[in-house]
């Protein structure tokens, strides 16, 4: 009979383990959830880690097998185990493939969340990736104030020779990584409590505004409430809302972030609103699952805002949208973000929006469907193999021969766009709402 | 050389052992450091492929990245006396890349190029670890596809295919992949280089090609393969055929036959797949049919309504009605999609109806089907288990799923029996136990049920006059001086 090792105490060490709180995993993680994985290996060739490097340690079906092993105690939390689930870009390519509905995510985010709070001082995250993470990105007018001199740099002119001289090389890691992603910055959005629907009033709706969009793309939130409007929504911009708190809850920080869910559902009057509309694909899905991030005595509540959230274009097309008059003679492609794609299920809603404007033509994109490496803080975290998608994903855009690429994810669009840059392409990277509302507005 | 002892003559259980310094030092020197994996903890994953019922750790997991290394592999293999076997996607469903005594596992993923596409003669030259699927999306625009798609395509690769010679619902009329592969490039069991076959089809003398093709393995490692290319049909209609009984389904599907008409495919999925599959995609199948058939024609777009008349006026005749006419050109068409969607995903489904499932992989001759299926019926009641079925009717290539709970002892014996009595009813149906997962190590122990002593020894000579030591692919396919790896419980796994 072929050997089965069973037992963890009686294998090599090869490194110092991390004390995960199984007991606390098993709370989150009902065991049936492992034992949905029916070790098919569909979801292989969807991982982009995976397609990476080749190793089932990489792989879903693999790190499922991982955590499995650790929550019967037949494994403990070593380096290996430590670093694949970290190299997971949870963009849950996998959820889409798998034919028996494993719910990916809510194994290796529990499992990430401990990892991040077991590690001790100095290990993991740097202090600068700390701040960055928890104390910077989540709120606007910081991430603002800290990129004002940026701004003034792109103003004068001096960005782009600062960047030639590889001055920035001197910057750490974490920085310098940043600074690359920073797109052209643009004046914040600014927009009122409630803009009218233009029109007669088909419904009204609730925007939320993104920490990182409103800074780096604030145009989008702008195009999305005109869009909005043109499509007869009276659209309301809670003053209250804040970050969705994706970030620090996959970063560990779970107490800050459930605070950020509550500060939004009181911020939004859920209730009377028709929807929640939301632009940004990460922000979408982490509002998407508040009904189960939140303690079960909060749930039924959440259930009902959940209920009310919608992607922008998942929105639109559910109401029926208003085709633009104005032609955009362009050559667009599209890429999905992950947590649009896999996270929300929505695909064919955003790729009907662009089809509609007159002129625009939407060319596919191969592997349209694989993560661009941008996944949240992945590219501050793990950026060399952020740096591998993103070059990947650049290629596949400049073999389309578009002009145009469009994502609907904050994360996807700096992402995608600093590889372009870099590429030295001439493709401008935008939000399927900001054709859209070219479209509506005036053309090209 | 180091020969060792034909392995296995006693069944008792062998400790897998750490592969010692020296043999992880040495692969590292070929591979480097990233194409080595040593580690306990990163070892764990590789101990068994989709067929979870038996495991065992590799003791060292080697990435090669061209022949050459799989060579120098191999050949450090052999040296040492260390078994070995390669290993692609690990969708097997019959325990294909289990190494029961430890040894090197050769993942062959990082070799998953297409080198070369050649469509003024249609054949590509491919990698063994490059997934079926992607082939076929290489060849897009050119209006030729790779046709051998079992249900696992979007992640198996060719290099599994060969090994197991792969079917699918569309080799009922373009034939499996044994009928597609012109030749391949082969590490032989020794280590050395050889190629076999060519760019050309169906050369001189014995059919060495031919016998790579279904090796599960034992012959070596294949580095490259030549396949022959289809070209895609102008266009299809996909019909939805919805009966009253499964008995009348499947003399449908005789009946198409006997009529002359050569589906691209037909598929039966009786009515407790039905459901569990209308739970995860939502098609539409309609929830009280006893049985539906996808049957698909492809061809000239002029002659395609024709046969689809006469397929309807045979399904009527059985009592049985055309719920759906899917007109394709593209594949790419929605419903298209979907339906096929929800057939090559259907085993993941089960999974949301029972907590635990098992499939079996037996052919019958195709006019055998009704008997098969009644039988199946009664095993279900006697066994007092639910058996769900979705298979390759066209093919008489049937796949039980049984349903069971592994919490309950007595259900994982009952099981297990009416696996194995329905298995046995195959072949005295004049069937056979595997149509297309391969015997690996999970069937092993149904060989002499199948062939007689005499066909075993000489398939052994076969075995080996080409893997002298039984190094390479060890405990697969072929019961050598007795067996050991022994099934204890069901599985619960996808075929394809």
């Amino acid at each position: 009979m072929a050997t089965v090792e069973t037992d963890a105490r009686t294998v090599e060490t090869t490194g110092e383990t991390t004390p995960v709180d199984l007991a606390w995993l098993a709370e989150q993680i009902p065991y049936r959830f492992y034992q949905e994985c029916i070790h098919c290996g569909f979801c292989l060739p969807t991982c982009p880690t995976y397609v990476l490097t080749g190793d089932e340690n990489d792989s879903p079906r693999g790190r499922i097998y991982l955590m499995k092993s650790v929550a019967d105690g037949r494994l403990a939390v070593g380096p290996e185990i430590r670093k694949h689930l970290e190299f997971c870009l949870d963009c849950r390519a996998c959820e889409t493939a798998c034919p028996s509905g494993v719910k990916y995510a809510r194994l290796v985010e529990p499992f990430k969340i401990e990892l991040i709070r077991k590690t001790p001082p100095g290990k993991g995250f740097g202090t600068l990736q700390k701040v960055v993470l928890h104390h910077l990105l989540p709120y606007s007018n910081r991430v603002r104030a800290s990129l004002l001199p940026v701004r003034l740099l792109q103003k004068i002119g001096l960005m782009n020779p600062l960047r030639k001289s590889g001055l920035f090389k001197l910057l750490p890691s974490t920085l310098r990584n940043m600074e690359a992603t920073v797109p052209t910055l643009q004046p914040a959005s600014n927009l009122p409590e409630v803009l009218p629907a233009i029109g007669p009033r088909r419904a009204r709706v609730g925007i939320l505004l993104g920490c990182v969009t409103d800074v780096m793309t604030p145009q989008t939130n702008s195009a999305t409430a005109r869009v909005l409007r043109r499509n007869g929504c009276e659209v309301v911009v809670p003053r209250a809302q804040t970050c969705c708190g994706a970030i620090h809850y996959h970063s560990g920080a779970e107490a800050p972030a459930l605070a950020m869910a509550r500060q939004n559902m009181e911020a939004f009057d859920f209730e009377n609103l028709d929807a929640i509309v939301v632009n940004a694909a990460g922000c979408g899905a982490m509002f998407k699952s508040y009904d189960h991030v939140l303690p079960p005595e909060e749930r039924e509540r959440a259930a009902r805002f959940v209920a009310k959230v919608k992607d922008v274009s998942e929105f639109l097309m559910e109401l029926g949208p208003i085709p633009p008059d104005n032609p955009l003679p362009l050559k667009v492609t599209y890429h999905d973000a992950c947590h649009l794609r896999h996270g929300q299920q929505v695909y064919d809603q955003p790729r009907r929006l662009l089809e509609m404007i007159p002129g625009l033509e939407l060319v596919p994109l191969a592997e349209s469907e694989l993560c661009c490496g941008a996944a949240g803080t992945y590219n501050l975290t793990e950026p060399e193999a952020a740096h591998r998608l993103g070059r990947r994903k650049a290629g596949n855009v400049e073999a389309t021969g578009a002009a145009v690429v469009a994502s609907g994810n904050i994360g996807c669009t700096l992402q995608i766009g600093r590889h372009i840059r870099e590429a030295g392409l001439n493709v401008e990277v935008v939000h399927p709402v900001d054709l859209l509302d070219r479209a509506y507005e005036g053309g090209s | 050389m180091v020969r060792l002892r034909p392995i296995l003559m006693e069944c008792e259980a062998m400790p897998t052992t750490a592969a010692d310094a020296s043999l992880i030092a040495e692969l590292t020197e070929l591979l480097g450091e990233e194409g080595v994996i040593h580690r306990h903890d990163e070892r764990v994953v590789f101990e068994c492929d989709g067929y979870v019922i038996d495991k065992a750790m590799p003791d060292v997991v080697a990435f090669p990245t061209s022949t050459e290394q799989v060579a120098a592999v191999v050949k450090l293999c052999n040296r040492r006396g260390v078994p070995f076997v390669p290993r692609g996607a690990g969708t097997s469903l019959a325990a294909g890349t289990l190494l029961p005594e430890g040894g090197v596992m050769i993942n062959l993923t990082r070799m998953n190029r297409v080198l070369e596409i050649d469509v003024r003669d249609r054949y590509a030259v491919v990698e063994p670890g490059l997934i079926n699927v992607w082939l076929t999306e290489a060849l897009a625009g050119t209006g030729l596809h790779y046709a051998p798609d079992p249900s696992s395509q979007v992640a198996c690769t060719i290099g599994g295919n060969v090994a197991t010679n792969a079917g699918g619902p569309h080799t009922l009329k373009y034939g499996v992949t044994t009928n597609h592969v012109r030749g391949v490039e082969l590490v032989t069991t020794e280590g050395e280089v050889v190629w076999i076959g060519g760019l050309v089809a169906d050369q001189p003398g014995y059919d060495l090609a031919g016998l790579l093709v279904g090796h599960e393995g034992t012959f070596g490692v294949v580095t490259k393969i030549v396949v022959g290319l289809s070209r895609n049909p102008e266009a299809g209609r996909t019909l939805l055929a919805v009966f009253q009984t499964i008995d009348d389904s499947v003399s449908a599907v005789s009946d198409i036959v006997a009529a002359g008409i050569v589906p691209a495919a037909v598929e039966m999925i009786d009515n407790l797949m039905i459901r569990a599959v209308e739970e995860a995609y939502h098609f539409g199948f309609p929830l009280d049919a006893e049985a539906v058939l996808i049957i698909e024609i492809d061809g000239i777009e002029a002659a395609l309504d024709r046969e689809a008349r006469a397929i309807t006026e045979i399904v009527q005749a059985r009592d049985g009605r055309i719920d759906r006419n899917i007109a394709w050109r593209t594949r790419k068409e929605p419903e298209y999609k979907s339906i096929w969607k929800s057939r090559k995903s259907a085993f993941g489904a089960i999974g949301r109806v029972s907590p635990t499932f098992c499939t079996q992989d037996g052919v019958v001759p195709r006019t055998a089907l009704p008997q098969i299926l009644r039988y199946m019926g009664e095993a279900s009641k006697r066994y007092g288990l639910r058996i769900a079925n979705v298979f390759h009717a066209g093919d008489g290539n049937i796949h039980p799923i049984i349903l069971f709970d592994e919490k309950d002892a007595d259900q994982v014996k009952r099981a297990l029996e009416a696996s194995r009595d329905i298995l046995a009813e195959c072949i005295r149906l004049g069937g056979s136990v595997s149509g297309e997962h391969g015997i690996g190590a999970e069937k092993i122990a149904m060989m002499p049920l199948l062939f007689s002593p005499d066909d075993l020894a000489a398939m052994a000579a076969l075995h080996e006059a080409l893997n002298p030591g039984g190094l390479c692919s060890p405990h697969k396919k072929i019961p050598m001086g007795g067996h050991c790896v022994e099934q204890v419980a069901p599985g619960r796994h996808a075929p394809a």
